[in-house]
């Protein structure tokens, strides 16, 4: 178990080391997650313990979130300010990404049929 | 008696203890709230969590710093979580190699649409350049967003809680407005929850369809990447 929660961490250090050196803008668990998947497809199957970590870790996803979120108490007066434009992009943005990403999707499909996996499976 | 309390408080409010106690118990109360109401989406435990502390920190006058002393434990796993994404990515490996191209075609254009959208809509209401940045990366998976926002100049907190807002959004109506498009094919439903509302977007699907939840958990996985793709050079044209 120890084992895997090093891999991810070395995974992480590596990306943060490689965004630093190449200095773009990603964020260095973004790379690292790239590194950990290559890191999947040399090896050809999830390692039991792994699985395990990842549960752990995904299971309390959205808690992870809390203290991040807590932080707009530092920017309460931008929020107050800029409460049309946060909320109008959120709701109408979202409603526009759903439609727009599902239509070009089952076009796609239909254009496609023999590749569509929905129906092998 | 009042002042060894007084005393106790003073020593306790600035103990990485408390506030990492606090964090947790707000989060089970959230849960436990969410559940006992039904599940219904509105009831987000995080949004409940945040809340619950936001008061919390008014009411006893801590500021962010003090909090996020103790706080910053479960903070930290935020990149470790970020790293991890990367087992449910390719768990999904034959599916992506089945639908390779229209999942990379409709990958592009859905993120492009999530990004576009949320900084025009913003900017044709009147947000400040700050604001704009912070929404950008909104259809991201939070680790990746406020790493993102962090990178380009925005607000991580504010990213952080725009994120959460839309997730519970496509959950809430996504339903309502796949359906109005007509849009019937499985992949196509899932690929649009889950890239448009990351985690929250992908347990919506799962409850729906096997089929959608793959989707959605490979367009959540995937769209987090290229959304830090994308507005690295975006950021870097401007």
């Amino acid at each position: 178990m120890l084992r895997y929660i090093t891999l991810i961490l070395v995974c992480q250090l590596a990306g943060e080391i490689a965004v630093k050196i190449a200095r773009v803008p990603i964020p260095g668990p973004v790379v690292g997650m790239v590194v950990l998947f290559c890191w999947l497809c040399c090896r050809r199957k999830i390692p039991e313990k792994l699985e395990v970590v990842t549960g752990f870790l995904h299971g309390y996803l959205p808690l992870l979130f809390v203290p991040a979120g807590v932080g707009i108490i530092t920017n309460i007066d931008l929020l107050i300010n800029s409460l049309i434009p946060f909320s109008g992009a959120i709701i109408v943005g979202t409603a526009m990404t759903i439609a727009v990403t599902g239509l070009v999707m089952q076009f796609l499909n239909r254009r496609h049929p023999s590749r569509r996996p929905g129906q092998a499976s | 008696m009042i002042a060894d309390l007084t005393h106790l408080w003073t020593y306790l409010s600035t103990t990485s203890l408390l506030w990492l106690t606090l964090t947790l118990a707000a989060y089970q109360g959230g849960q436990w709230l969410f559940r006992r109401l039904g599940c219904s989406p509105l009831l987000n435990p995080v949004l409940i969590a945040i809340i619950v502390l936001l008061i919390l920190l008014q009411a006893t006058g801590t500021d962010y710093q003090t909090y996020f002393n103790g706080a910053q434990f479960i903070h930290f796993l935020l990149g470790p979580a970020t790293v991890a994404l990367a087992i449910p990515l390719y768990r999904e490996i034959e599916l992506i190699k089945k639908a390779f191209v229209p999942i990379m075609i409709t990958l592009l254009v859905g993120s492009l649409t999530a990004i576009v959208s949320a900084v025009g809509i913003a900017w044709l209401l009147g947000g400040e350049k700050v604001l704009l940045l912070t929404l950008a990366p909104k259809s991201a998976t939070t680790p990746i967003a406020m790493g993102i926002s962090e990178q380009i100049g925005g607000l991580p907190s504010f990213t952080a809680v725009a994120v959460v807002i839309t997730g519970i959004s496509g959950a809430v109506f996504g339903d309502f407005i796949l359906d109005r498009c007509h849009i019937r094919d499985e992949t196509a439903r899932g690929m649009a929850l889950g890239l448009t509302s990351h985690g929250l977007g992908t347990a919506h699907a799962l409850q729906r369809n096997r089929v959608a939840g793959a989707f959605a958990a490979l367009a959540m996985a995937l769209n987090g990447l290229l959304t830090a793709v994308l507005l690295a050079l975006l950021v870097g044209l401007m």
